[in-house]
């Protein structure tokens, strides 16, 4: 299920950044058309609304989680384990520069979240 | 990187953990809902921490989505991730709760991910098209200009 969770979560977060990426700067494409014609750009990108319908998954297959499994558990693993998933995303899907330091940032984070959960 | 994308950065981190913070009071007032009985969580709405939790997400969002349309994923999300910390900071200085050893770790983890994300560079250039070719394009079209992308690698 935590799988699951991590999954929705890396596919919604990318889906979204892809969505961003093809849009443009936002603050561009608001001198251009004004703050309602880029609410508009977002409004009308699918790739956007699949990756809030994504990230309504994750959040409801979290709640699902939940209703059985520990909160101690399932909450911080899924958390932390997206920052790593999404790195590698990142780096295949989305194309970025995940250099030796984002590796080590998303590492660190990742460890983090698990040690503040604790 | 300009002041302003550092306080949209700053936005992102204190509205996502400010808005939980503000829910997880809001619905402790509330008390639990039912499955069968999902209306109430209508009548949530009507609770001003709830309301404010909501109001503090909506531009939590749109402060993540400004960000990602001029920085890498894998750069944003640390920053995010910072917003476990400060919910750990609040609870210890407003709400007087104990931190223990563990968490003081996580903390110096999270902190030392985003020192190390936000030292490089936010986004990653995919052309490198002539600068002397820049020309302005209507905004919506997907396309920007060379220097446009040239400026924010730096």
């Amino acid at each position: 299920m935590i799988g699951v969770i991590v999954l929705l979560a890396t596919t919604g977060d990318v889906l979204i950044a892809g969505a961003m990426r093809q849009i443009g700067d936002f603050d561009v494409v608001r001198s251009h058309s004004g703050l309602k014609g880029a609410i508009l750009a977002v409004l009308r990108n699918a790739r956007f609304f699949s990756g809030v319908l994504c990230m309504a998954l994750s959040f409801f297959s979290l709640l699902f989680a939940l209703s059985w499994a520990d909160v101690s558990l399932v909450a911080p693993a899924s958390a932390a384990l997206t920052f790593i998933t999404n790195a590698f995303a990142a780096k295949w899907i989305l194309k970025e520069n995940v250099d030796g330091r984002r590796w080590l940032a998303a590492v660190c984070v990742c460890m983090g979240v698990f040690f503040l959960s604790r | 990187m300009t002041f302003r994308r550092y306080l949209i950065l700053g936005a992102v981190m204190l509205c996502a953990s400010v808005g939980d913070t503000f829910l997880s009071a809001g619905m402790k007032q509330v008390g639990p809902v039912s499955l069968h009985h999902l209306l109430t969580l209508l009548v949530a709405l009507k609770n001003p921490w709830v309301f404010s939790g909501i109001l503090f997400l909506v531009v939590f969002f749109a402060a993540y989505l400004t960000a990602l349309s001029w920085a890498d994923l894998t750069f944003v999300l640390p920053a995010t991730g910072f917003g476990y910390v400060i919910i750990a900071l609040l609870s210890k200085y407003w709400l007087q709760e104990t931190i223990s050893p563990a968490r003081w770790i996580g903390i110096l983890l999270i902190t030392l991910g985003v020192g190390f994300v936000t030292q490089g560079p936010s986004y990653t250039n995919h052309t490198h098209p002539d600068p002397r070719e820049a020309v302005a394009v209507p905004a919506g079209t997907g396309e920007r200009t060379a220097t446009q992308k040239n400026g924010r690698s730096a």
